[in-house]
């Protein structure tokens, strides 16, 4: 089980520098997914002409930004070779706190402020009950998260027990704004790229993969696994919290399930992206294209004019055949 | 004798047993007639629903490689939608909507079993995406409106006492249990679950056709979902599109409760019945408790990390 480059990546870097290993039969499951985004991309421009427009881009971005940065966050946790499947609590469960807190404190900029500020600490802490209970209590972590997910859930009813409240129009204004003439999803979009870019470069995200790779080994070898898989789930809390975020600019509005469906799509997003679920294999840039996949399998659907019942097949055929196209590439021809 | 003790309190069945009694004892003192043989029946019942989709997930985990499936909620539903289909009120066509539901189940089961022993596809990811599949044909079938509906006998038969007091549905679970656990302890077949579970390589070796007995875990999985579906059908009546989606993940957790290590190659039938009726239970005392919803949900979860805490957990990683 464990994938041969399990023992390579730690510590063998010198003065500090963690070594660059590139496998070519790494990259491939990426370079799939990039083909596939393509070929969906061009399908999608030729039943949509409006497609490429730079409107419409934005627009894309957007709706897709959410299950983008879930994503993200998630395939640290996969890469430990961990699952969080609470991801979509956390996100509800910031969206309400965030609605919630601005809307109580009356809509100033000070209460914007304090509901980003809170959102935020939210999504860490929850990510931390996670690690806390996976990394240091050893509790396997499907069932953990599922279990932490139903309390965050929980706490989200409580906060907002139906969908509602409002956000005051200068949260969504800027979330819909630009800055220096780039939209504002795409600069958070590039925000997490840039974070996934500095990180990778840690060796922090060594020790990840190595700790996704032979949790064993990586103990063996003096890594601090448990704080690795720790450190994961609370980055994986943060960008959870960052998707509640944007979807409360995106809704200007609050609710209480909006998450819900990013957990399952999250991890496919990942797998998608070339990610192994055995953990070590794969990255961020990989689970980013995985979700604007998925957002453009939906928008292909529906712009190939499908009657309404046909779509729901359709989309689980196509990314069933993604997900087994990427177990398959990333296997090669080793095999 | 203490030594005998503590080690009888770590095995998981045990913790599972004493459970349901602080559970029942719990529920009948905050509110007497928790424990009524009323009130058990449907206990038991809805147990059943969920005991028998976990059979399914019990196979799937005890034959390892990271096995699970998630597929198990979009299959119920299908069962329901298709035995309704086939039944249309009539006892006549009860059977053939059995042996229709239960070889499509199987079929569908195994297609996931063929994706992760060929295709070497990881389990989570295949039924994911075969979930999605299952989920997508039924809109196709149904157009998301529920349609079909049970034969009456089937509902006379799974609602009604049938022997003891206790309706059919309960003794169709407690004959599932006893032939899984005869499967798992008296076959060829089960001693290769375990096998493999334990450990492939060697399993391998030993001659355990490996490929063979993992898909067919993933058949049998399907099939037991369908069976669900058929079940709940006659519990209720006629079914919604969504109605399996409420048994995928506490298929799991009621594995995991009952003692089957999610590593696959130990665990066993009966700790997972003991799993799905504390989860039951559990879920039923909360509802008697006067608060709302998401204290209700909060203290589930709670729980649940509680239960992990008692012997949930996994081992150092020194030693």
């Amino acid at each position: 089980m464990p994938p041969p480059e399990a023992g390579e990546s730690p510590a063998t870097g010198a003065a500090g520098r963690a070594p660059r290993v590139r496998l070519s039969a790494k990259q491939r499951p990426y370079l799939l997914a990039v083909i596939v985004l393509l070929v969906l991309a061009a399908t999608n421009a030729i039943l949509q002409p409006t497609f490429l427009r730079f409107g419409v881009v934005t627009s894309n971005i957007a709706a897709f930004l959410p299950l983008a940065l879930v994503a993200v966050g998630q395939t640290y946790v996969v890469l430990a070779s961990d699952i969080d499947l609470s991801a979509g609590a956390i996100v509800s469960l910031v969206n309400v706190s965030v609605v919630t807190i601005i809307e109580t404190m009356g809509g100033t900029g000070a209460s914007i402020a304090l509901g980003l500020a809170a959102g935020v600490a939210a999504g860490l802490a929850a990510g931390a009950v996670n690690g806390f209970c996976v990394a240091v209590l050893r509790f396997q972590p499907i069932v953990t998260t599922f279990a932490t997910g139903i309390v965050f859930s929980g706490i989200a009813l409580w906060i907002l027990p139906q969908a509602g409240r409002q956000v005051p129009p200068e949260f969504y204004t800027a979330y819909a704004g630009s800055v220096l003439g780039v939209p504002a999803v795409i600069w958070i979009l590039a925000g997490a790229a840039l974070f996934a870019a500095v990180v990778a470069r840690l060796r922090y995200y060594h020790a990840l993969r190595a700790t996704g790779g032979s949790i064993h080994a990586a103990y063996q070898t003096g890594l601090p696994v448990g704080r690795v898989r720790f450190t994961a789930y609370v980055i994986c809390g943060l960008f959870s919290a960052l998707a509640g975020l944007a979807l409360v600019g995106e809704t200007a509005s609050g609710d209480p399930l909006i998450g819900q469906a990013l957990t399952l799509s999250s991890v496919t997003a990942v797998v998608l992206g070339g990610t192994a679920l055995s953990g070590c294999v794969g990255g961020v840039a990989g689970s980013i294209l995985g979700a604007f996949i998925l957002g453009l399998i939906g928008n292909v659907i529906f712009f190939a004019q499908l009657p309404f019942e046909w779509q729901g097949l359709v989309q689980g055929l196509i990314i069933l055949a993604a997900l087994a196209g990427g177990v398959l590439m990333a296997r090669g021809k080793g095999e | 004798m203490q030594a005998r003790i503590a080690q009888l309190l770590k095995q998981p069945l045990t913790v599972a047993v004493i459970a349901i009694a602080v559970l029942l004892i719990g529920g009948e003192l905050i509110s007497p007639g928790f424990a009524s043989p009323r009130q058990m029946v449907t206990l038991l019942t809805v147990a059943s629903l969920l005991g028998v989709v976990a059979a399914g997930q019990n196979l799937v985990i005890l034959g390892g490689r990271e096995g699970i499936d998630l597929s198990v909620g979009g299959i119920v539903s299908f069962g329901a939608f298709l035995a309704g289909n086939i039944m249309q009120q009539s006892d006549a066509n009860i059977a053939p909507a059995l042996a229709a539901v239960l070889a499509a189940t199987f079929a569908i089961g195994l297609a996931s079993g063929l994706g992760v022993t060929w295709l070497r596809i990881p389990p989570l990811v295949m039924t994911l995406g075969m979930l999605g599949v299952v989920q997508g044909g039924l809109v196709l079938l149904t157009r998301g409106v529920p349609s079909g509906r049970a034969a009456p006998l089937l509902n006379d038969l799974i609602t009604d006492p049938l022997l003891f007091g206790l309706p059919g549905i309960v003794f169709a679970w407690i004959a599932v249990g006893a032939l899984l656990t005869l499967l798992l302890r008296r076959t060829t077949f089960g001693y290769n679950v375990y096998a493999i579970g334990a450990n492939e390589a060697a399993a391998a070796l030993a001659g355990v056709p490996v490929r063979r007995t993992r898909a067919l875990l993933f058949g049998l999985s399907g099939l037991l979902s369908g069976f669900t579906g058929i079940l709940l059908l006659g519990y209720t009546e006629y079914v919604f599109v969504g109605a399996g989606d409420q048994y995928m993940l506490p298929s799991i957790i009621a594995v995991v409760i009952g003692g089957t290590s999610l590593a696959g190659g130990s665990g066993g039938y009966v700790g997972t019945m003991a799993g799905a009726l504390v989860l039951v239970l559990l879920q039923s005392i909360l509802t008697t408790l006067n608060i709302p919803p998401f204290g209700r949900q909060i203290i589930f979860g709670v729980t649940l990390l509680g239960l992990m805490l008692l012997y949930g957990r996994q081992r150092r990683l020194r030693g």
